[in-house]
């Protein structure tokens, strides 16, 4: 069990590639409006709207006014979130895992 | 495709015989799950019990028993729940014989279905192989 919070929205963002694209270019290029993505990227405008209010729903992005613009940017905390949850799922594997070694390799019972 | 999935894997100086028993008997599921107490009804269907004095009880459904080479179960993400889609992970164990011992390897998967919090269509959609992991890889460590 953990208690660390449920990464479930954020995996499920992730879970579709545009959604990646989009994500992996507002990383690297900074800010941006929708309209300027779909430029850079090979869907519509309107696509690109409703991907972005997944990755904002999931707290992957957020958006702020820019003049006359809406511009969308990364928010890491919770991608570093989904990560170290990442992180922590796959310790507590390790750690069953040797627990199950040990008791696997653990001298029987004399028979 | 194992792009939601943590897989971990271990070399066990045993038979695979032996650590099929540890995998799946109830008495030794308490001890390396951590537990307090374990039950296990070990068919597929079976239930899958598992009682921690702190967090609570973890509810788990056996998904497939092809001993002694896999052992999988579906478990909820919260204490107390029902494994049901969109709170529950797949836990799968496979165990191959390498040499006199076992190599033993675990996947956990369905992370990217918890919640359900997207559109259902997207569950079942053509994913890139890159996967989203790298891209988390990728973007933590542009900010870090």
């Amino acid at each position: 069990m953990t208690t660390l919070a449920d990464p479930g929205p954020v995996f499920a963002a992730l879970a579709d590639p545009t959604r990646r694209s989009v994500l992996t270019r507002l990383a690297t290029r900074g800010a941006a409006s929708a309209t300027a993505l779909a430029r850079e990227l090979p869907v519509t405008r309107q696509a690109v709207v409703q991907h972005l209010a997944v990755l904002d729903t999931a707290g992957l992005t957020r958006a702020h006014r820019h003049g006359r613009e809406v511009r969308h940017e990364v928010r890491s905390e919770a991608l570093t979130g989904a990560a170290r949850w990442m992180t922590t799922i796959a310790g507590q594997w390790d750690e069953r895992l040797a627990a199950i070694a040990a008791l696997a390799e653990e001298p029987g019972p004399p028979s | 495709m194992v792009e939601d999935s943590i897989i971990r894997e271990t070399e066990i100086a045993a038979p695979p015989e032996r650590v099929w028993e540890v995998l799946t008997q109830a008495e030794y599921v308490g001890r390396w799950f951590g537990a307090d107490k374990a039950e296990i009804d070990l068919r597929p269907g079976g239930s899958f019990v598992m009682t921690w004095a702190e967090h609570g009880v973890g509810l788990a459904r056996v998904e497939r028993v092809e001993e002694p080479a896999l052992f999988s179960f579906r478990w909820a993400l919260e204490p107390g729940v029902e494994p049901k889609p969109g709170e529950e992970t797949l836990v799968e164990f496979t165990l191959a014989p390498q040499g006199d011992g076992t190599l033993l390897t675990v996947v956990e998967s369905g992370f990217s279905k918890l919640d359900r919090p997207v559109e259902k269509q997207e569950w079942h959609r053509e994913r890139n192989v890159d996967g989203w992991r790298q891209v988390l890889e990728a973007v933590a460590a542009h900010f870090a």
